[in-house]
């Protein structure tokens, strides 16, 4: 197998070009996905028998708790790569995914406290789910905290990755609480073991389709967000002043 | 090799006793933080021993998190800035069994003497007598896990200056699953049930951290090193 693609990632004036090329192709799908959805969720849909309108704000709770997890395993995944084949880029894309991650982590959490007011009676509630959730914000913060805490880049960089690797055990723990602990949050509808059709298929659509339109606007804001990490990484390097073009 | 990584280990382990016992105002400190925390409860809330009693367990395991926390700190420090970690680097014994050593130290003199006083402050809250086996196991076997966390992010922050608040927000997430299952087990025995489950899961919780802990607090220490 020829492996000089995976060599090439590790040169950051490529990634860095490449990164650059690449953030339309995923930047605009994103946005044209997002808009369509939202229109789709909340005008065509039609409203849910008992939780009437309210439920609309599954369309983004869903998909950025899903998000949430799976930026995370982002960020461990490359933070193993970076720790095991000392990748500067690999250490770089998980510096720039944290505050991406943490960000989804808090909006699924205040869309769930908006949603649970009226739905449960309790914009809080000690649920498994929930704080495993918050637990997970916990992670990325002290993830950003351990690593503008250290001085050294490259110590800052390996050191965080030890971090984030060790932090990947609470995914699963978030991902499966709902069905171990059986507690108020409900349990996954869509993706069920039995293949079970527990929504209608209406309300299904734009759901998946806002879920395809936030990994796609992940993809876009993670490529821009290492374009300036390189940048900033690499401030010193000659090719920056070419690929700049001052 | 196996058999003289294991005598490498007794010796930290020896080394570390003998060195801790020349300090022994710093060996009470987590002690007297426990004994203080426990204290406050009661006059935050209530003298009322029935209120108390039902929030006993969450008060224990707080309280003994906070104080195995505290001790955190002596963990590797004095070690790092002399360099005595550097040279355990590179000594060619595995750096994962002198560092489980270390962390078997640091159990042996937080965690044991935390669960032998628990008991203690369990009663002064309101917990029967029957209670004081459960609360014992609870504690010395969550304590274990505890500083097996603990020791992972001390390795963490080790080129952190001020790292007191940081590595309170790194281990307390990771902490959570001992602290659940420790409060169960205490909660059970303080009810008179049959606590020997979430013992069990808190056993597990320990044997993962035994087997897991030591290598990513290995790896956290050497990347401190470069």
């Amino acid at each position: 197998m020829d492996w000089t693609w995976f060599h090439k990632l590790a040169s950051p004036p490529y990634i860095y070009r490449l990164s650059a090329t690449l953030t339309p192709w995923f930047g605009w799908p994103a946005a044209v996905a997002l808009l369509v959805a939202t229109y789709w969720g909340l005008a065509i849909v039609p409203a849910d028998y008992q939780q009437g309108e309210g439920f609309r704000i599954i369309y983004v709770h869903a998909p950025t708790a899903w998000m949430s997890l799976m930026v995370y395993m982002t960020m461990g995944v490359s933070a193993a790569i970076g720790l095991i084949w000392r990748m500067k880029v690999a250490h770089a894309v998980a510096a720039s995914v944290a505050p991406i991650g943490a960000s989804f982590t808090f909006v699924a959490l205040a869309t769930g406290s908006i949603w649970g007011g009226p739905m449960w009676g309790t914009y809080w509630e000690w649920d498994p789910r929930i704080v495993f959730e918050l637990l997970l914000l916990f992670l990325y913060l002290g993830y950003m905290g351990l690593h503008s805490s250290i001085e050294d880049p490259q110590r800052a960089d390996r050191t965080a990755a030890v971090l984030a690797v060790v932090g990947t055990i609470n995914v699963p723990i978030v991902h499966f609480s709902v069905v171990w602990w059986n507690s108020l949050h409900q349990a996954p509808t869509i993706m069920t073991l039995d293949g079970q059709k527990n929504m209608d298929p209406r309300m299904v659509g734009p759901l998946l389709l806002m879920l395809a339109g936030f990994t796609l606007l992940f993809i876009a804001l993670l490529l821009t967000r290492l374009r300036a990490e390189v940048l900033r990484r690499e401030r010193t390097a000659s090719w920056i002043r070419e690929a700049v073009g001052s | 090799m196996n058999a003289s990584a294991v005598q490498s280990a007794r010796a930290v382990l020896a080394r570390d006793l003998k060195l801790a016992f020349r300090k022994r105002g710093q060996l009470v400190q987590p002690l007297v933080f426990f004994a203080i925390i426990t204290t406050l409860f009661p006059l935050g809330i209530s003298p009322d021993l029935s209120q108390l009693r039902n929030v006993a367990p969450g008060v224990l395991w707080v309280a003994a998190l906070l104080s195995s926390l505290l001790a955190l700190e002596f963990l590797f420090r004095d070690d790092a800035h002399d360099g005595t970690l550097e040279q355990y680097a590179l000594s060619g014994q595995s750096l994962t069994w002198l560092l489980l050593a270390k962390t078997a130290t640091h159990w042996l003199l937080t965690g044991l003497p935390l669960a032998l006083m628990a008991p203690l402050s369990a009663m002064s809250l309101g917990a029967p007598v029957a209670s004081v086996p459960g609360v014992i196991a609870s504690v010395a076997i969550g304590s274990i896990a505890l500083s097996l966390i603990g020791s992972m992010g001390a390795a963490l922050t080790l080129g952190v200056r001020r790292s007191g608040a940081l590595l309170s927000l790194l281990i307390l997430p990771l902490s959570v699953p001992v602290l659940i299952f420790g409060a169960r087990a205490v909660e059970l025995a303080v009810k008179g049930d049959a606590y020997s489950a979430p013992l069990y899961l808190l056993g597990a919780v320990a044997v993962l951290g035994v087997t897991l802990a030591p290598i990513a607090a290995a790896a956290a220490v050497r990347v401190s090193l470069e």
